[in-house]
């Protein structure tokens, strides 16, 4: 582009020697365009550079590896076509991992949504130290996955910390190998994550709620609501640009749900609590297959996809002004 | 509690109902009150009881944590810790991991501000384009795109390279980055620029002297949380990073955990040590991460 407006530059600069009258302004405008270019570019090439070399590439290349049968080393030449799709669809493995996402993402809205929505609700008055709760209720947030799942493992280990507490309570039936256990480990791996990211739906449910008009309250409750009412018809609707963009981030982080999982049980016993991401990276970097880790990465990655732009189209789209994922439709 | 709401609902108790319902809200006499210390105070110990118990645990042996898994350490144990402390491997990967999260800081904030800076406050032709393309980003985890990056990385001959870590870090990281930024720039007045420019400053010197300096809070959140993602980046590193001398902190607590199985007490030092940094960052930037992630999701 730059070239092209540097070229027509000079050429304005020639007809300038030649004829009587010189054309200050276009010649002046030309620079100064052919300048703004190059600015642009200057400024946009590192970002763009990176960006499309370590994000937008990968992506296209998974798909273009997903068509080969590949150990990642030798050359790229046993075409399958879709064979490692009709593979997927067909591979029990992959499709209950996909099932345990599936189940964290529900579990999620239905089980998040309304703790963290109350809490938000109950701690949004005059309390003493929130600040210092705001702190400790975000605190596991900001720990790695991987320090939380380690920390985990030892709270859970037979007759620790969370066994005591069980028989203590009384409850000591209901011990149970926490993440031995087949039946047992997607719970537990569920309420560590809630564990986790409860604060961070709390903090963010708090900002929504300072952000509702105090005189909308105000009034609703002069003219006789109840607490049910106003958190019914005023909180709850109103707080729904906030919902919305938590629900989004939850689902896509339950998509892509991996470094816990991993650290606490690689996705065992027997397969009981594997991910998509786990399954992907047993099958391509355990087992040496690229061509179907890259397949499974696609279905991955289009399952996120689609139901990004079916929820921009069809739930958020009013809410969401030149936000997170505008124009993504 | 349910009396009181009833007690609200005639409206023959004019102006003191609607001063009741003002206590609700700030006044000392709400019901809810203690019922709001109560949980708060139950939702702050789960969330802090398993912090406390990897710390403290850290400092009793494994015997008594295995006798009785509940206690204070008697005596105070500093051998878990000190080990740790002493060990050259550990501060490896502190440095490991503050390297490649410094890198990660750096490339994402200068390739950033200037990619913002564009798409802010210079019209163009397919500026929206470009914009949509970086917002797309924020869809693709890194670990969708995991096995070919690893083959590109190993290409580009940087596998067990801090490099070859922090780049891609980067690039994930720019679109929060874009996000945050372009909005933060935008709102900066054009008067501004405008008599900047009349006093002979040029876009570029614009840029440099004038919004950067200005857009410093929105930098500096951006740095923290590109900092603190990276710092906890487990999949990434997994991947490029075998090389013993060259894990991060995550990848060696992964490790670590797997060594000492048997030794709960050495464990929990370690892994409380290796929360110490993140948790300390964090009660320094508090204000940052919270303010950046909510106005990243606000937009």
């Amino acid at each position: 582009m730059s070239s092209v407006d540097r070229a027509t530059g000079r050429q304005e600069g020639e007809r300038l020697g030649t004829q009587p009258l010189p054309p200050a302004r276009p010649a002046r405008l030309g620079a100064l365009r052919s300048r703004k270019t190059a600015e642009i570019i200057l400024l946009l090439t590192p970002a763009l550079a990176l960006y499309v070399l370590f994000v937008l590439l990968p992506v296209g290349q998974s798909a273009y590896y997903s068509l080969f049968k590949w150990n990642g080393l030798e050359p790229l030449t046993n075409f399958v076509g879709l064979d490692n799709y009709r593979r997927a669809f067909k591979d029990t493995v992959f499709l209950s991992s996909l099932g345990h996402n599936g189940f964290i993402v529900v579990a999620s809205l239905v089980i998040q949504l309304p703790i963290g929505l109350g809490l938000a609700i109950l701690l949004n008055r005059r309390l003493k130290g929130q600040s210092l709760l705001r702190m400790v209720v975000f605190a596991p947030y900001v720990l790695a996955e991987v320090v939380a799942g380690v920390a985990w493992l030892l709270i859970l280990q037979p007759d620790g910390l969370v066994d005591w507490f069980f028989t203590q309570l009384g409850l000591g039936d209901y011990v149970q190998l926490w993440v031995g256990d087949t039946d047992v480990v997607l719970y537990t791996m569920f309420a560590i994550i809630t564990w986790k990211y409860i604060g961070f739906a709390v903090i963010l449910f708090l900002a929504g709620l300072q952000g509702i008009p105090k005189e909308l309250t105000e009034a609703a409750k002069i003219d006789g609501a109840t607490g049910w009412q106003l958190t019914r018809s005023i909180t709850v609707p109103l707080l729904g640009p906030t919902i919305r963009i938590w629900v989004f981030l939850s689902v896509i982080g339950s998509i892509q749900l991996f470094d816990l999982i991993w650290v606490m049980t690689g996705g065992g016993p027997a397969n009981s609590s594997s991910t998509a991401v786990t399954y992907l990276y047993i099958r391509g970097f355990q087992r040496s297959s690229f061509g179907y880790g890259s397949a499974l990465a696609v279905v991955l990655f289009v399952i996120s996809f689609v139901f990004a732009l079916l929820y921009q189209r069809y739930v958020m789209r009013r809410d969401v002004e030149g936000s997170v994922t505008r124009r993504v439709g | 509690m349910s009396t009181t709401m009833k007690d609200r609902r005639p409206p023959s108790g004019g102006q003191h109902v609607s001063r009741g319902t003002k206590n609700k809200v700030r006044g000392p006499r709400d019901p809810f009150q203690p019922v709001a210390y109560l949980i708060a105070i139950v939702i702050s110990s789960v969330t802090i009881v398993p912090l406390l118990y990897v710390i403290i645990g850290g400092f009793r042996t494994t015997a008594s944590i295995n006798e009785n898994p509940v206690g204070l350490p008697s005596p105070w144990n500093w051998q878990n810790y000190t080990s740790v402390l002493q060990n050259p491997t550990f501060w490896r990967m502190v440095f490991n991991s503050t390297l490649i999260a410094s890198l990660t800081v750096a490339f994402t904030v200068i390739a950033g501000a200037m990619a913002a800076f564009v798409l802010s406050r210079i019209d163009f032709k397919g500026r929206e384009v470009i914009f949509t393309l970086f917002t797309l980003g924020l869809l693709f985890p890194a670990s969708v795109a995991l096995l070919p990056l690893f083959i590109m990385i190993r290409n580009f001959g940087l596998l067990d390279n801090p490099l070859g870590v922090a780049l891609p870090q980067a690039a994930f990281a720019l679109p929060t980055t874009i996000v945050i930024l372009r909005p933060f720039m935008g709102a900066i007045p054009a008067e501004l620029e405008d008599s900047a420019v009349m006093d002979g400053c040029t876009r570029l010197g614009f840029f440099w002297r004038i919004l950067l300096p200005l857009a410093r809070p929105a930098l500096l959140t951006v740095s923290v949380l590109a900092f603190v993602s990276s710092w906890n980046a487990f999949i990434l590193p997994l991947v490029v990073l075998t090389d013993s001398s060259q894990l991060t902190l995550p990848l060696g607590v992964s490790q670590f955990s797997q060594q000492y199985t048997a030794d709960t007490a050495r464990a929990l030092g370690f892994t409380a040590l290796s929360m110490l940094p993140a948790l300390v960052f964090f009660s320094l930037a508090e204000r940052r991460i919270v303010g950046g992630l909510s106005g990243a999701v606000k937009g």
